[in-house]
């Protein structure tokens, strides 16, 4: 990890290599991220609708509720779970591929750092672009819900409306923001070990890639837990 | 060139020579500089003297055959596009790779792979090349051609070049100083003319595995 933040041999290559992944792993990830957040937003609005029967508990908490949801947890954790899969897998059976086909051993050969040029570039690109694809999962979550909430008349969307920007809280939207950024870091850093290290043959860069996911994915749901303890109590 | 059986070390032994693998004891010397004692800048400015023929070609997928040749120019250099492009056309004219530049590795041939890395090896033009196996996979004419490249290129450029290959008949096209290995060690060395004189069994079980070597061997 130390020799991935190490000195870049060019800066403009880098540059290069940082819009290329951003383009890869970030822009190439926006389609899933708006159909599972449009869909959870929606889910969450007719759950909340159908658990919140009681009279005393007003219409518009279910906007609340969508938008509580998405900012604290939905978008912030789940989505990450989801790109560390799709993009996770991606770099872990990439640089593995390098490996094993011995691309790494050329570009070592050609004395660069292969672990800065191959892993540094991603770690940014996705440090970058995965709070851009959290705000956007939230955004599309909370339409997502008002756009099925209404059409399905479970809440109208003066209520929806009220929901949403009843008792907002900003500091909410920062606390994602960090969750997403040490998320991002895991989702590019930990499968980019695993496929640096792989060993042997196309097997093996599916272990790894399996390994890469796995672990990010565990790695995402304990730095959750510690980060809310630490954010929000 | 280095010879020997397969899983004798010979890889093992290039691997060690242009630093990717730790050595376990001995040294290795360019121009009397261990390259096991530098630091890091210390290596790197020795690799930028080294270019290496992969045995699979170790060409870089997502980028296309101009692209590949073109990278290494784009990291050791400060030309501009166009220069930097010429130098690419030049190199891949050299190696006889025309109307290509355009083509990703996965739509080239094996002679064509090896072509591509020879051109990329020598894009900067390195001091020393390195061969792992270059005619591995490819038929009989395509390895004459590949040998015949890597030989005119050597007298060309006046580089040291290193080849690795159990083939002998690229041995014997382009073998200057030979040395077999065996079970990992230094077995024997000599010139492609002793080596089709020599008594040691090994070898002599090595160099006249097949049928036409033994038919050759006979009229000496």
């Amino acid at each position: 990890m130390k020799r991935a933040f190490g000195k870049p041999e060019k800066l403009a290559i880098y540059r290069d290599r940082i819009f290329e992944e951003i383009n890869l792993l970030g822009i190439g990830s926006l389609g899933i991220v708006a159909i599972i957040s449009v869909f959870m937003g929606a889910v969450i609005t007719l759950q909340s609708a159908f658990n919140f029967e009681s009279p005393l508990i007003p219409v518009y908490a279910v906007g609340v509720a969508v938008r509580d949801s998405m900012i604290l947890e939905f978008s912030p954790a789940i989505v990450s779970l989801i790109l560390a899969g799709k993009v996770g897998s991606s770099i872990a059976s990439e640089i593995g591929t390098m490996r094993v086909t011995e691309q790494v051993d050329a570009l070592e050969i050609m004395g660069i750092n292969s672990a800065s040029y191959l892993i540094f570039p991603k770690i940014i690109a996705s440090l970058l672009f995965n709070p851009v694809l959290i705000v956007f999962s939230m955004f599309l979550g909370v339409l997502g819900g008002y756009i099925f909430g209404v059409l399905t008349g479970v809440v109208t969307d003066y209520e929806f409306i009220y929901g949403i920007t009843y008792d907002f809280r900003p500091y909410n939207v920062i606390y994602a923001l960090i969750k997403s950024g040490v998320f991002a870091f895991i989702i590019a850093s930990v499968p980019a070990y695993h496929g640096y290290y792989t060993q042997g043959g196309a097997l093996e860069v599916g272990r790894s890639s399996t390994r890469g996911v796995v672990y990010s994915s565990v790695l995402i749901l304990a730095f959750d837990l510690i980060l809310t303890q630490l954010l929000l109590s | 060139m280095i010879i020997g059986e397969s899983g004798s070390g010979k890889t093992t032994i290039l691997k060690c020579m242009v630093g990717l693998n730790e050595l376990d004891s001995g040294e290795v010397l360019y121009n009397g500089r261990n390259f096991y004692d530098l630091d890091f800048n210390g290596k790197k400015a020795i690799r930028k003297e080294i270019g290496m023929l992969f045995q699979g070609g170790a060409l870089f997928d997502s980028k296309t055959v101009e692209e590949n040749v073109v990278f290494p120019i784009s990291m050791f250099t400060d030309q501009s596009e166009s220069e930097k492009r010429d130098r690419a056309n030049f190199c891949l004219q050299r190696v006889n790779l025309k109307n290509a530049n355009k083509l990703y590795p996965s739509e080239l041939s094996g002679g064509m792979k090896k072509r591509v890395a020879i051109a990329r090896a020598i894009a900067v033009q390195p001091k020393y090349l390195f061969c792992d196996e270059p005619n591995s996979g490819l038929d009989p004419i395509t390895s004459i051609v590949i040998d015949n490249l890597i030989k005119e290129i050597t007298d060309e450029y006046e580089i040291t070049t290193i080849v690795i290959t159990h083939d002998m008949n690229s041995v014997i096209e382009i073998g200057d100083k030979i040395m077999f290995i065996y079970k990992g060690d230094n077995w024997w060395e000599g010139s492609k003319e002793e080596i089709l004189k020599t008594e040691n069994i090994e070898v002599c079980d090595f160099v006249y595995a097949t049928k036409f070597m033994k038919n050759l061997r006979s009229k000496f």
